[in-house]
């Protein structure tokens, strides 16, 4: 019996829209003494290599105008470590849980991928073709539509998991990279990644990361992520998850209207770890002062028809 | 388990141009709070600043029937530093907390040496009150620029707490970096002590390589860049060398702030 708040990915039935986004949540056991994991749609796990990962030296942050910059370079414990120490605790504690996979060749990510579907408590695979901070996180992959194609392509030949390929926004046209995903199999897409970016501490002329360049995240990018979500729900079928500087209720309709069949919540659980059933709330209570039955309803449901008429025609 | 708490501001004090101490009506997070942790702080609404800035609790204020809140001790350098001097009473301050490993603080017989580097005094109030509860002789070897930045010397030594200083251009106790008084006192110390430090990292580095020289062991608190004090965004990392493994970089909000000095690879710090 389908509930107000749940949402359809593909086969995965989620119970509300709000998915915690890869790198912003630890592997979810971080949060699991303040949030209870089981409330929230989804949490994806901070991306994963075959083999642990050191990342960059700090600094990895820095905050800008309304965001926050990061190079943080998939600092990580590898899918083992994940499988044995982190997975576990995520079922006893009622996640559900997509694991964000990076790969430096194909093959990487197809081991990967059937590691995983061994594994108990695995929701989904997100594919992270569109980590900018290291060159062998997928971005290769992820800024070219055939290497877009493969890589999905080549995961879903070895998996019965529901594949979400992250899209960068870090390329012309996003949607047409949607469109590959989706003919290379993808049973979802989720975008944006971080826009790669850079600041510079003008009196001592460094750059504020150790990366030099880094991914800009939080709200100042918002409103060029409901864009790429709109475009991409024009150019594909599957379910789009929107993300992009969601920080209250009203942020993640903009998505939902937008497109977005559920959303992803990154920057903003940081500043506020407590935020899930804040931005919930905001969500239900949209709801019943707009008459809308089910968050369904609201995907896609832009209203453009109320644009005043063109006066100059042409 | 942090709780997040929009605390009222009690009161302001600034102490100096750019050293101030605010109180926060913040009981829930000063009752749970042990001395060494911190709490993620947004002093403003909106998204400038976005992030929350990481302080270590102060001192915790206390009534005769309990609990109040706790003070945070704080140097404008940056925006959220700035909105903490400028605070009135009656503000409100997002407080997210308490966060982070605690100090491990000795009883006696061991005596307890506090060594804090300008606003690093920053978690030694709190400190200094439990050590002096359990009866632990405690001596703060407290080093800034000049005289007029050596704060809460009278409240410390009404407490019981002994107090050394050295400052840069020698307006008060040595003329230098605390290290001078500390290798002193460390060269004729016979008991067991137990050393903790805060301050900048070239300090800390500092400090504890002097611990090593005499055998000592020294807890740091360490201030890193940090997101989001929860263990969510590995940016507040730092190298670690723990059981002869390689170097590593641990979270420093949940496996720290405070570490065992002997265990950081002060070597890695970034240049300059």
């Amino acid at each position: 019996m389908p509930g107000k708040l749940d949402v359809q990915i593909g086969g995965l039935r989620l119970k509300n829209p709000l998915i915690a986004a890869s790198g912003c949540f630890g592997y979810g056991v971080e949060y699991a003494e303040a949030v209870d994991l089981s409330s929230l749609g989804g949490i994806v796990s901070k991306g994963l290599f075959l083999e642990p990962r050191e990342g960059h030296p700090p600094e990895r942050i820095v905050e800008t105008p309304s965001g926050m910059l990061n190079a943080i370079g998939l600092q990580g414990i590898g899918v083992r470590r994940f499988i044995a120490e982190k997975l576990p605790e995520l079922r006893t504690l009622g996640a559900t849980t997509i694991v964000n996979i990076c790969g430096s060749t194909l093959d990487e990510y197809v081991e990967l991928a059937r590691i995983l579907s061994d594994a108990e408590g695995v929701a989904a695979l997100e594919l992270n073709i569109s980590c900018p901070n290291v060159k062998e996180g997928g971005i290769t992959f992820g800024c070219s539509l055939t290497g877009t194609f493969d890589v999905v392509n080549a995961v879903r030949r070895v998996t019965t998991l529901p594949i979400i390929p992250k899209l960068t926004p870090n390329v012309t046209d996003v949607a047409s990279f949607a469109r590959a995903s989706q003919e290379g199999g993808a049973d979802a897409v989720s975008l944006v990644n971080t826009f790669l970016a850079m600041a510079i501490d003008v009196e001592t002329r460094r750059p504020a990361l150790s990366n030099i360049v880094g991914g800009l995240s939080g709200p100042a990018i918002r409103p060029i992520a409901v864009r790429m979500v709109y475009e991409c729900r024009r150019a594909v079928s599957i379910p789009i998850i929107g993300m992009g500087g969601i920080a209250c209720g009203r942020d993640a309709i903009e998505f939902l209207l937008a497109g977005a069949s559920a959303v992803q919540i990154g920057t903003a659980n940081f500043v506020d770890p407590f935020i899930w059933q804040k931005v919930l709330a905001d969500i239900d209570s949209y709801m019943t002062r707009h008459g809308v039955a089910r968050v369904a309803d609201l995907v896609g449901a832009l209203d453009t028809s109320a644009r005043e008429k063109e006066w100059i025609s042409s | 388990m942090p709780v997040d708490v929009r605390a009222r501001v009690v009161a302001n004090t600034r102490l100096s141009p750019d050293y101030n101490v605010v109180a926060l009506a913040a009981p829930d997070i000063a009752a749970g709070c042990r001395p060494g942790q911190f709490v993620m702080v947004k002093p403003g609404r909106g998204h400038d600043p976005l992030l929350r800035r990481p302080f270590s609790v102060f001192e915790i204020l206390r009534n005769p029937s309990g609990i109040d809140g706790f003070s945070l001790l704080s140097k404008r350098i940056g925006v959220t530093t700035s909105l903490l001097y400028d605070l009135e009473p009656g503000d409100v301050v997002e407080c997210l907390g308490p966060l982070g490993r605690s100090f491990d603080l000795v009883d006696p017989p061991r005596d307890a040496w506090l060594v804090a580097g300008g606003v690093g005094l920053a978690p030694f109030a709190a400190a200094a009150e439990d050590l002096v509860a359990r009866g632990t002789r405690t001596t703060l070897f407290y080093g800034a620029r000049s005289a007029r930045e050596l704060f809460y010397l009278d409240w410390f030594s009404s407490r019981g707490v002994e107090i050394v200083t050295a400052t840069e251009d020698g307006s008060h106790g040595d003329r230098g970096h605390v290290t001078i008084p500390l290798e002193r006192a460390l060269g004729r110390a016979r008991g067991e002590l137990t050393m903790y430090a805060c301050g900048p990292e070239p300090m800390l580095a500092a400090v504890s390589a002097v611990a090593a020289r005499h055998g000592r062991t020294c807890q740091v608190s360490v201030e890193r860049v940090m997101g989001c004090g929860m263990g969510g965004c590995y940016s507040c990392v730092i190298p670690v060398r723990e059981d002869g493994g390689p170097p590593h970089y641990v979270r420093s909000c949940i496996h720290g702030p405070v570490f065992d000095g002997a265990s950081i690879v002060w070597e890695y710090r970034r240049a300059g």
